[in-house]
């Protein structure tokens, strides 16, 4: 079935779909039940299931993941709604050392199959403590899979590939997506974990992407064609596990490389992207790869200077340039 | 409270058998077969020994680093415990914790936990889990002052009142965080207050004497079983050996801990069962005998274990097998 919707919408019908299906998911999180949810995202819910799977938490980040981990950990399938990546930081020692640690301390015995969901990144105003993008970062860590859907269909996809999964699986969705609208096909089969798409086929140069920023890869993508600049653009959708293959074999196609991401350039995801390309792909290289990221500095509050620290259609466009005109 | 003599044996047997096992520990580290941290419940196994009598086998225990006689108490086999020392595969997470990570699904036991206090939500998360799927089980917390500090402390016993889970919080106080007296790291040193500010039940125990912690422990579990919700428990209690192996104790005076250990957990009950007639019904030759033996076996087992190949280093990092 097929309709249109909101990004928002889709990542409720992704919980309320699974929790029809399966007994053992709950929600639990501030705010996600009389509130409805920070972000709208929860609505509703509340009413249709009552308030032992729809749960309202207090503010304790790091305690009610920790629960969470232990609910995984004895037979439940817990989404934990972290309101914002920003405030993960206060449960970070729960996700890195026990989420993503027990299966491997216990030596195989204890998988963990706990879903975080939490919002990122800037654009809104909210200053340095409110517009972190920290995904990249998660990414690093071994033991756990960090999705970034993008599009209306991954948002309520994703929320079902992450609770099919026997580990903890990170999803974040970026808040300036949630009133964006696409179409949603209920019935298509869910592109795996792990699996990068290709959003728009060009041959000049590819534009690897995520989340909020791949739709400005698209964006400038448009402006580009009408250069003439025919650019390919690849949405990663999951940042653990990354997709070698997919990537490879754009870079063997276009033979130039932008990345984009919103976290901060040194060690940002693009450094990692650019890394495996270096390892796997040198030789098919026409020029130096190129990033856009965040610039160094703490999220300003004035929107003229959030906009210059932050990636823009018109910084990927004007990087995309430089690049084509490099040896 | 007095108990009877086969479970006065059990008690005896059981700190022995705890009490030899970790001074061989301490041997081998010095030997080098155990390496990483190590550090010992020399001195508290009153407590553990006290509370895990209290739970059946269903009943789930969440530990913390200081976790080798938790563990087995909870029916993890000697053997294991030591082959997880030595880093074997044979061990009771494959060699792949050490030490401060013992884990056994089979036997409910939740594992042992390094970082103060991340121990606690677990706990709440498997209640919860528990109370939501109607299972009749109690999961104890065990911890120690230090954590009391943590706000994963505080966050946990919240939540488990405000959903009056099945949690018995038991707070192994040795009155040291690491080398910090609790005078010197606690603005409020009475942990009862603290538990009661949260509208939890909380109790105090003598935490020397295997006799009264297992009657407060039973007291307690009684209560979380009966959904009335979670329950702290202090047992007050001294750790006889340093912190860890590299620990040169500068923090405390050898007559602070000669005077403790007149009134060690082993000497308590032996004093006891002499005082009422017990102890010459037991064959304390015969235990100890028994006890050395399967210490040997332990040492053994742990000898004979093997590496396992660096061929599986990545292993264990994300589920082998599709989810359930």
């Amino acid at each position: 079935m097929k309709k249109e919707i909101t990004y928002r919408e889709a990542v409720r019908m992704g919980i309320d779909t699974a929790m029809e299906k399966d007994k053992r998911v709950f929600l639990a999180g501030e705010d996600v039940g009389k509130y409805g949810g920070t972000y709208a995202v929860s609505m509703g819910l509340l009413e249709k299931y009552g308030p032992e799977r729809i749960v309202d938490t207090p503010l304790s980040e790091s305690g009610f993941t920790g629960m969470g981990i232990g609910a995984a950990m004895n037979g439940m399938r817990p989404i934990v709604e972290i309101m914002t990546v920003n405030f993960s930081l206060l449960a970070l020692d729960q996700i890195m050392n026990n989420a993503a640690h027990l299966l491997h301390m216990s030596g195989g015995q204890f998988n963990v199959p706990l879903v975080i969901r939490m919002a990122t990144g800037a654009g809104k105003q909210l200053a340095a403590q409110h517009s972190h993008s920290l995904e990249g970062w998660y990414a690093h860590i071994p033991g756990i899979k960090v999705l970034t859907p993008a599009t209306v269909q991954d948002a309520f996809d994703m929320i079902h590939l992450a609770l099919a999964d026997p580990d903890p699986v990170l999803v974040f969705e970026n808040a300036l997506l949630y009133n964006t609208k696409g179409e949603l096909d209920t019935s298509a089969e869910p592109m795996a974990i792990g699996k990068a798409k290709v959003m728009r086929e060009g041959k000049d140069l590819t534009v690897f992407a995520y989340g909020i920023n791949l739709l400005k890869a698209l964006d400038a993508a448009n402006a580009l064609e009408k250069e003439g600049i025919d650019a390919e653009v690849v949405d990663l959708r999951s940042l653990r596990p990354l997709d070698d293959e997919t990537i490879m074999a754009s870079v063997a196609k276009t033979h130039r490389v932008l990345t984009v991401d919103e976290g901060w350039r040194s060690g940002s995801i693009s450094a990692e992207i650019m890394a495996r390309i270096n390892e796997q792909a040198f030789f098919e290289l026409d020029a130096p790869m190129r990033r856009v990221c965040s610039e160094e500095v703490p999220i300003p509050y004035p929107r003229h200077l959030e906009e210059a620290a932050i990636p823009s259609v018109e910084k990927v466009a004007a990087a995309a340039r430089a690049l084509m005109e490099d040896a | 409270m007095s108990p009877s003599l086969k479970k006065a044996e059990k008690f005896y047997r059981q700190m022995l058998l705890l009490r030899r096992f970790e001074q061989k520990c301490a041997e081998l580290y010095t030997e080098q077969k155990i390496r990483g941290f190590l550090h010992l419940y020399i001195g508290e196994e009153a407590v553990a020994t006290g509370v895990i009598d209290a739970i059946e086998d269903k009943d789930g225990v969440v530990g913390t680093y200081r976790e080798h006689c938790h563990a087995i108490l909870k029916g993890v086999p000697a053997e294991k415990v030591m082959a997880e020392l030595y880093g074997k595969m044979e061990g009771c997470s494959r060699g792949r914790g050490g030490s401060m990570h013992l884990f056994d699904k089979e036997k409910n036991f939740y594992g042992g936990y390094a970082i103060v206090g991340g121990g606690l939500p677990l706990a709440v998360g498997i209640a919860l889990a528990d109370k939501r799927m109607g299972r009749d089980r109690v999961t104890v917390c065990f911890f120690g002052d230090g954590a009391v500090a943590e706000g994963e402390f505080h966050e946990s016993m919240n939540l488990a009142q405000l959903w009056e889970l099945p949690v018995l919080f038991v707070c192994e106080n040795n009155l040291y965080g690491m080398g910090t007296h609790i005078e010197r790291a606690q603005s409020e040193p009475d942990f009862i207050k603290k538990a009661k500010s949260y509208a939890m039940e909380a109790h105090r125990v003598d935490g020397m004497d295997v006799l009264k912690v297992n009657d407060a422990a039973k007291k307690a579990v009684k209560h979380v079983r009966s959904g009335k919700g979670p329950l702290f428990l202090e047992c007050q209690t001294y750790r006889f050996r340093a912190h860890s192996m590299f620990d040169p104790e500068l923090y405390r005076s050898k007559e602070e801990v000669e005077e403790w250990k007149k009134r060690g957990p082993i000497i308590t009950l032996k004093k006891y069962l002499q005082e009422n007639g017990m102890w010459e019904k037991i064959d304390a030759d015969a235990i100890e005998k028994e006890v050395e033996k399967e210490i040997e076996k332990a040492v053994e087992y742990a000898e004979k274990g093997s590496w396992e190949p660096v061929s599986e280093l990545t292993r264990f990092v994300y589920s082998e097998k599709e989810a359930k």
